[in-house]
């Protein structure tokens, strides 16, 4: 139940925050990306002030035996730097560019939608869940491999290379 | 543009590093909003409800906000529809394969000082840069 409200409340923060911070704007990410014209910095300041946050307090949190409320932080231990990896960020990478939308935005902006939301997130969903059902897939060819390197034995509700985001 | 025109941006990057830290600090869990929401079709019983509550949040503290302020972003009328039917695929293709987004290679990775997340992170600005470049003025779309 506290997980669950501890959940909640961080979505709502986050939410917030996103809107807050411009970035729900494609066409304000996109001056971003655009070097050429105009140059607007406002995401730099985003991801600054959301990195000047995380980096000073994840170092208390993961000093931490667990997590407050869970057994245990769920984060992958895998550092390897692997194709699959530069082959996503290459593609998320022209996915972004093109429209200025990233995940975080597109859900946001179900708070608000307009024509352009329902064509990308629906796509964005489908590409999303189309890869992970290969991964599934080849996972289940390839057994036993295990991909994911969490501190303990596996839970059964834990999906494949679950908490390896970041 | 002044210093202080970036305040919301900085105000509203912290809250989404207050955010992902109240979630790994009280959950164990990473803020990658591509992660939460592509496992969500995966998940198993009792690790579905928190991903929705997440998200559920995320949607409903952007309401807030356009509640509070007239900030309610306005469709691009003349982007072309396929481009963005294309551009959604390649977001959630590759933020599926490369395990993590914006929010969790940069915001959370970066923040756990994992090199793995910095290339990943380096790797999509700079294509995205160039993408824009393309898209914008080779092609002329905006």
């Amino acid at each position: 139940m506290k997980r669950n409200l501890a959940s909640l409340v961080a979505g709502l923060v986050f939410g917030f925050g996103l809107a807050l911070s411009g970035m729900t704007h494609p066409e304000k990410v996109l001056s971003f990306l655009d070097m050429t014209g105009v140059w607007d910095a406002s995401l730099l300041f985003v991801l600054g002030g959301a990195v000047g946050v995380t980096v000073i307090t994840f170092r208390f949190v993961l000093k931490r035996e667990k997590p407050l409320l869970a057994e245990r932080f769920i984060i992958t231990k895998e550092t390897h730097i692997d194709r699959s990896i530069i082959l996503g960020a290459i593609l998320f990478g022209v996915g972004w560019g093109i429209s200025g939308y990233c995940p975080g935005p597109a859900v946001a902006l179900l708070a608000a939608p307009n024509w352009e939301l329902w064509a990308f997130l629906p796509a964005a969903i489908l590409g999303g869940v189309a890869e992970k059902l290969f991964e599934l897939r080849s996972q289940q060819n390839n057994e036993p491999q295990p991909q994911v390197a969490t501190q303990d034995a596996k839970p059964v509700t834990e999906s494949p290379s679950e908490g390896s985001c970041g | 543009m002044s210093l202080s025109a970036f305040l919301p941006s900085l105000l509203g990057g912290v809250l989404i590093g207050v955010a992902a830290t109240l979630l790994l600090w009280l959950n164990g869990r990473l803020a990658g909003i591509s992660g939460i929401l592509w496992r969500l079709f995966f998940s198993k019983q009792g690790d579905a409800l928190w991903r929705v509550l997440f998200l559920g949040g995320v949607v409903g503290g952007a309401a807030l906000y356009y509640a509070l302020y007239d900030d309610v972003p306005v469709a691009r009328e003349t982007f072309p529809a396929w481009l963005l039917v294309v551009s959604g695929f390649l977001v959630g293709y590759g933020t599926s394969l490369g395990n993590g987004c914006t929010s969790g290679h940069g915001v959370c990775g970066l923040g756990r000082l994992s090199l793995r997340s910095l290339v990943a992170t380096v790797i999509f600005l700079v294509t995205a840069i160039v993408t824009t470049f393309v898209v914008r003025h080779l092609f002329g779309v905006v």
